[in-house]
């Protein structure tokens, strides 16, 4: 019987697709050409222009076409596309997440002209690399001064001073899975303190934290907009709430703070490769990494770095020394982890 | 004569043949009936068994050999390595696609700084397995020293099952949020109910004044996404919220706030079914219960309660099912608190795990499956009742209870506009709370997530698109069923196909139409990431009640208009282009409308399927809001609701133009 | 099938031919293997009650509903398997089915267009034809405008447009009121006479039927009970549905005792020769075929004495109920004029006697 009906189904499907795209082959649009190049990115949408920008000034002739979205999202959509894949090169997505495509099979080694003068901490391990950094993305506390001063907070320095019971309610942090900044925080944890250590932090930090954000950047604007006083979330979002404005200090726990990069990579199927080549050749520039470092205090050429407004200026030193491939092959497992410890506690009492 | 001939004649069967019009006919029905086919049974089909897709690692189709002390030792497979350390029982080897297994974690005594060499391979070119990031997937021996075999990684394979379904119910975290879903959904069900009959009960058995502008007021939740409420729920009673001491010590991010919200979106659309249900009331039966000298209430709980009761419970349904399936909303203001749409929307965006996601979509299907039933059948008893011959109730002057049912419609109509006055307002403030001088600055879509302008342009012509192509698919799809002849499989068919999205969560319709269009052997993969798909997945999300207008004005028409057509040797297509379609005007540009308004603050299909060059204010509003930029997700609410607004305006006007022109012959 | 071929008085081939024509819904018949024979410019009534399958066969000869198995001919032509827009006919509905949002003219001018006629020859048609209903200056009303007696002249306009070979009438006058009724059905067969189109006629009232019809087909669970003229329909039902169906008439207990006789209760009567072969029955006569005895007569065949139960003065007659003890107790309705009455002192529990004539007197087996 329902051997029978998956074969209608299969048949009838047969027929009305066939008949569909017959009717809509007429108003569908071609599928990309050369000069045009459908890139996936996480880069906060305000950049997205200047990347464009800086980019046509070099190689006018080619056209991105950006598909933005939040790291989770995008990394689920090229996931989700993984046998019929829309896009061409991925610039700008968390190292964590380029990982988990590559141990898919989904990108395509291809070693940029010039990587060699990278820092090798930024550069795939495999030959040729299958990714290529471009700039770390770190982990601090956003810390509203004046929220704060109101609810009688005294401001933390380490991550385990959020344990004290003072910042009960007062604490928010991105739920790591949906959120890449979320997970950097939890992966770290479990790199600095050990998994038991780690999972027990969490643990007396859950019991402090108001509710946990789909996004790694909400916490830090809803410190910003007094909606709480603390918000983990990453330094550069502090940086520019602060700089619109916001009575924030972001501060850098003292036993160091996780951190991933945003990578480059092309992806394994591209009908684009010859300028998909071109894009990633000239994003690990000098002038993209300069580009770059508006927004990131650590981008992969050495020496480009300059101070960022706002920046916390300790925070180079205090990055671990991030294991992306733990975070990656051990991503779900600490995931299912999380939320079976953390997620289920939200239910009414 | 007769008598000898009926003798002699051989029972023949008459095969009707066919004119042109009924293969024409038949034509649509099939391309219509194709169209749903496609874009709803099969991307179903396709969500359906991807639920029962689940991955484990198969042990037995990796080798491993071990040289301790020089020599290589005799080959083992990974499972009788497994059952060797007793690591891992069957369940524990389940998985789901981005699951990962440490090969080392099955080896006991294991030490990175053991001298020891590994070898490993696949037994199947299938298998694979992960050297640190690097996929491997040939058959060939693969040696490793013992820190580099800490970094082996095994990938699971894909099977068929209900390993899913067992595994979302065993997880407390997942399925509690079916009572969380069911509790929103029953307190709301409840409030709105309540509220809704009051307001409908003052419009429709009071003599108080502003009736209509009251009526035009409650009808404006309607225009907006469900998730604007959330946003002003923030303004008002957020930790900095305007009122936020009325909150105590109670947070709004959580039930509170996904019921007070709830309460504000279905507002309008029980309220439009009670009141309907109120208006036929028979006036002979108050007559009766007056001259009977039954007192005010008795008559209220024996003729007016049970004479709406059909509405009362078709509206709750309706609202239940709103509320169940909404997904804007709590994501906006749900906090920790989970539901069933969320959870959908955190197993794929989140985890990547499609398969759970199917898997919670078939547990939302379930309630809204049912809820759509009920609805149904009780919606057949109301018609039922709508066409019985009655006098219509014409309320009666009475100071005292005129003026309390006046206070109660302006307190609700204050606070629905209070609601939009209060997103408006957060819009235009510049820094709440610490900047609150007004600037267009939360306006500046460009320069923050979701799409920009663009945006809203965007979803201006999705809904022009879906008004246009949905009105025209719909009225011909009712057409051709209602007035064609023959084929009843095919019509029920058909029927049963237009009815059923009603009762499909748009998230499920959203993901199912990524398995489905996304599938890279699907011939219609090309619309994936399209304006097309988005106009498909609205059309289709808001099919049945468009369908069920359509068939109501058209039930209405002579049933031998057909017949004297065909007679007078006329083509269908004249009957409909110069009868049908002019005297069903007004029910074609109702459907436009709802259409229209719909596709502009519909989130929840279509937050899987948009793309960088379709994203979607409704959308931006949400992806703003993810952000943490609540401000301009409020001004964009508010400009998703000057839309609908100058949308209703027009099609207000049009409708006066149109009913002036072509339906001359109503007025005798 | 006890139906009785009337002998038409047309001698050519039929126009429309219908052999056994049998419908099925489901596994319920609505026509049972029916056949007739109707001839070119007969204006024919189906007649029959509620559901006994008369706008079935209607809407099978229109090509609405197909029937399951049968054969229709027209004009010498299978049409059996034909849509309506391949057949020729023309209809209208008691429901008028006129299209609301067009003007009167563009109702009547609906059938002319695509078919190759200029403007001002369609026109020239539309007003030929509204003068023809007699609704010449109402073209540019809308349907809603027009009385429900206008607008069934439209529909008749409408259908008659296209100057079609058949004319089919479904109910056409039953949502009209009685007067409108009564004109209408005068214009409408002076209409059909006048055009000679041969014309078939549903209806449930018989009055129509019997003063319209050239020809009326009697049916009654989906098979045809008799067909014939108005008057052999009348006076002589070939059926006891039929006798009992149109007019008034008495029903009483009988025994068949020979071809040409019965008895009722004790007494013998002769009667029309009788055509079933059954024993026990009904025979039947009509109210006013009862003749109240006068001395005068010689004859004392069929003569009865019966005493008057009750009297009831209907106007142009009077009627009464008679009993007999020697008709079982059986009463008989008769209608006596007012004269009678008066030469022969009819009055209320009299005894008189009446006579039940050979001529209208019939026996039928029981319909159960």
């Amino acid at each position: 019987m329902i051997t029978k009906i998956t074969k209608l189904a299969r048949i009838s499907g047969a027929i009305g697709v066939a008949a569909f795209s017959a009717a809509l082959m007429l108003s569908a649009s071609p599928a990309a050409y050369a000069g045009e190049l459908t890139v996936y990115t996480a880069v906060e949408a305000e950049d997205l222009k200047k990347y464009a920008a800086k980019f046509n000034e070099d190689h006018p002739d080619i056209t991105i076409k950006w598909v933005r979205d939040s790291t989770g999202i995008v990394t689920a959509k090229l996931l989700a596309e993984k046998d019929n894949p829309q896009a061409d090169v991925i610039w700008g997505l968390a190292a964590t997440s380029l990982l988990l495509m590559k141990s898919e099979g989904m990108l395509e080694g291809y070693a940029p002209k010039g990587v060699e003068l990278l820092d090798s901490k930024f550069v795939d391990s495999s030959s040729p690399p299958s990714w290529v950094g471009m700039d770390a993305w770190v982990a601090s506390v956003c810390y509203n001064t004046v929220e704060a001063g109101k609810a009688g907070l005294s401001p933390p320095k380490s991550w385990k001073d959020l344990l004290d019971p003072m910042y009960k309610g007062h604490l928010i942090m991105p739920n790591p899975n949906s959120s890449g900044t979320g997970f950097l925080d939890v992966s770290s944890w479990l790199q600095m303190f050990g998994e038991e250590g780690g999972w027990t932090y969490m643990d007396g930090l859950h019991e402090n934290i108001a509710r946990y954000t789909h996004s790694g950047s909400k916490p830090c604007k809803l410190a910003a907009a007094g909606e709480i006083p603390i918000g983990i979330s990453f330094a550069f979002r502090g940086a520019k709430s602060k700089a619109k404005g916001a009575p924030l200090e972001i501060i850098v726990p003292s036993e160091g703070v996780g951190w991933d990069m945003e990578a480059t990579a092309i992806v394994a199927g591209t009908d684009n490769a010859a300028d998909a080549k071109t894009l990633v050749d000239w994003s690990i520039t000098k002038k993209a990494n300069e580009m770059y470092n508006a927004g990131y205090a650590v981008v992969a050429y050495p020496g480009v770095a300059k101070p960022v407004k706002f920046f916390p200026e300790n925070l180079l030193e205090k990055m671990i020394d991030n294991d992306f491939e733990y975070a990656a092959n051990n991503r779900k497992r600490i995931l299912a982890e999380w939320q079976k410890r953390y997620d289920g506690k939200s239910d009414p009492k | 004569m007769v008598d000898l001939s009926l003798k002699t004649a051989a029972v023949v069967k008459v095969k009707p043949r066919a004119g042109r019009d009924a293969w024409i006919m038949r034509a649509f029905i099939l391309v219509i009936g194709l169209y749903l086919v496609v874009t709803l049974a099969m991307p179903l089909y396709a969500m359906l068994s991807k639920s029962f897709n689940t991955y484990y690692f198969d042990l037995a189709r990796y080798e491993v050999q071990i040289n301790e002390d020089g020599d290589w030792g005799e080959t083992i497979d990974v499972a009788a390595l497994n059952a060797a350390s007793n690591k891992y029982s069957r369940d524990q080897l389940r998985t789901s696609s981005d699951g990962r297994l440490s090969i080392v974690s099955m080896l006991e005594n294991f030490s990175f700084r053991a001298k020891t060499l590994y070898r490993l391979r696949n037994v199947h070119a299938s298998g694979s397995f992960l050297s640190g990031s690097e996929l491997v997937d040939d058959t060939n021996w693969h040696e490793f020293t013992s820190n580099e075999f800490r970094r082996v990684y095994l990938k699971p394979v894909k099977t068929t099952g209900l390993d899913n379904f067992r595994q979302y119910f065993s997880n407390p975290s997942l399925f509690n949020s079916i009572f969380n879903s069911l509790f929103i959904a029953i307190v709301t069900t409840i409030i709105t109910i309540t509220l809704a009959f009051t307001f409908s009960y003052a419009i429709a058995r009071s003599k108080m004044r502003f009736k209509g502008g009251f009526k035009v007021i409650a009808m404006a939740p309607i225009l907006v996404p469900s998730l604007l409420p959330g946003i002003a729920l923030v303004y008002l009673f957020g930790n900095q919220g305007m009122l936020k001491f009325l909150m105590g010590d109670q947070s709004i991010y959580g039930p509170i706030g996904i019921i007070a919200g709830s309460v504000f979106f279905t507002f309008p659309h029980a309220m439009i079914i009670i009141q309907t249900a109120l208006s036929i009331s028979d006036a002979r039966l108050y007559e009766a219960s007056d001259a009977l000298g039954a007192s005010k209430t008795k008559t209220f709980f024996t003729v007016t309660l049970p004479g709406a009761r059909y509405g009362l419970i078709s509206a709750s349904f309706v609202v239940f099912n709103l509320v169940i399936t909404d997904f804007g909303l709590p994501k906006v203001i749900g906090g920790q608190f989970n539901v069933l749409a969320v959870d959908i929307y955190k197993q794929v965006i989140g985890q990547q795990n499609f398969e759970m996601g199917a898997v919670v979509s078939v547990v939302l299907l379930v309630p809204a499956l049912f809820a759509f039933a009920i609805d149904r059948i009780v919606q057949k008893k109301q018609v039922a009742l709508l066409s019985a011959r009655s006098v219509p109730y014409q309320p009666k002057r009475n100071r005292n209870f005129d003026r309390l049912m006046f206070s109660y419609a302006a307190i609700i109509a204050a606070l629905i506009v209070g609601t939009l006055a209060i997103c408006q307002y957060a819009a235009l403030i510049k820094f709440w709370p610490y900047d609150l001088s007004l600037s267009l600055t939360n306006y500046d879509f460009d320069v923050m997530d979701g799409g920009g302008w663009g945006s809203f342009y965007n979803s201006l012509k999705l809904a022009a698109l879906v008004a246009v192509i949905g009105t025209v698919a719909v009225f011909t799809g009712a057409y051709m069923v209602e007035k064609s002849q023959g084929m009843q499989f095919g019509r029920s068919l058909f029927q049963f196909l237009a009815m059923l999205p009603m009762a499909i969560p748009g998230m499920v319709l959203g993901l199912a139409y990524i398995f489905f269009f996304n599938s890279p052997n699907n011939p219609l993969n090309f619309i994936y990431g399209t304006m097309i798909i988005l106009v498909i997945c609205t059309v289709t999300h808001f099919y049945t009640v468009s369908h069920l207008t359509a068939l109501t004005a058209l039930k209405q028409m002579d049933r031998e208009f057909e017949s004297v057509s065909a007679s007078l040797k006329q083509p269908f297509y004249k009957l409909f282009s110069q009868v049908t379609v002019p005297v069903c005007l007004p029910a074609i540009l109702d459907i436009s409308i709802y259409l229209f308004v719909n596709a502009m603050t519909t989130v929840s299909a279509l937050i899987f399927l948009y793309s960088p060059d379709t994203t979607l204010a409704s959308i931006a509003m949400l992806n703003m809001d993810d952000a943490g930029d609540i401000a301009p997700a409020a001004a964009m609410g508010m400009m998703i609701f000057y839309a609908n607004v100058a949308a209703r305006i027009i099609h207000h006007f049009l409708s006066k133009r149109i009913y002036s022109k072509t339906q001359a012959w109503r007025t005798r | 099938m006890g139906a009785r071929e009337s002998t038409p008085s047309q001698s050519a081939a039929p126009f429309l031919r219908v052999e056994n024509l049998t419908k099925m819904f489901g596994t319920f018949t609505a026509l049972k293997d029916i056949s007739l024979d109707v001839y070119e410019g007969e204006f024919v009534c189906f007649l029959g009650p509620s559901g006994c399958g008369k706008t079935t066969f209607l809407r099978a000869i229109a090509g609405l509903d197909i029937q399951t198995a049968g054969v229709i001919r027209q004009a010498g032509k299978d049409i059996s398997p034909l849509p309506p827009a391949e057949r020729d006919f023309g209809i209208v509905f008691q429901s008028y089915a006129l299209f609301p949002n067009l003007t009167v003219l563009r109702n009547v001018a609906y059938g002319l267009e695509n078919a190759g006629k200029s403007k001002s020859d369609i026109k020239q048609r539309v007003d030929e034809l509204l003068e023809l209903v007699g609704l010449p200056d109402q073209g540019n009303k809308y349907p809603a405008q027009l009385s429900g007696g206008q607008q069934q002249r439209i529909a008749l306009a409408r259908a008659l447009a296209t100057s079609p070979g058949l004319l089919l009438l479904d109910e056409p006058l039953s949502a009209l009121d009685a007067k409108v009724r009564t004109r209408l059905r005068h214009e409408i067969k002076a209409l059909q006479a006048k055009l000679g189109i041969t014309t078939i006629m549903v209806t449930h009232d018989q009055e129509e039927a019997l003063t319209m019809a050239d020809r009326i087909v009697v049916m009654d669970h989906g098979t045809i009970e008799q067909v014939g003229s108005p008057l052999e329909i009348y006076t002589e039902p070939a059926t006891l549905f039929v006798a009992d169906f149109i007019g008034e008439m008495n029903q009483l207990k009988a025994v068949s005792v020979g071809k040409n006789k019965l008895r009722i209760g004790d007494i013998e009567f002769s009667c029309q020769p009788r055509i079933s072969s059954g024993q026990n029955g009904v025979a039947t006569i009509r109210p006013e075929d009862v003749v109240a005895f006068e001395k005068s007569r010689k004859t004392s065949q069929n003569v009865i004495e019966v005493t008057i139960r009750e009297m009831e003065f209907l106007g142009s007659f009077w009627r009464t109920i008679l009993t007999s003890k020697k008709l079982s107790d059986q009463s008989i309705t008769a209608d006596f004029s007012i004269n009678a009455v008066r030469r022969l002192s009819i009055e209320k529990d009299r005894r008189i006697r009446i006579e039940l004539p050979t001529q209208a007197l019939r026996f039928y087996d029981s319909q159960d």
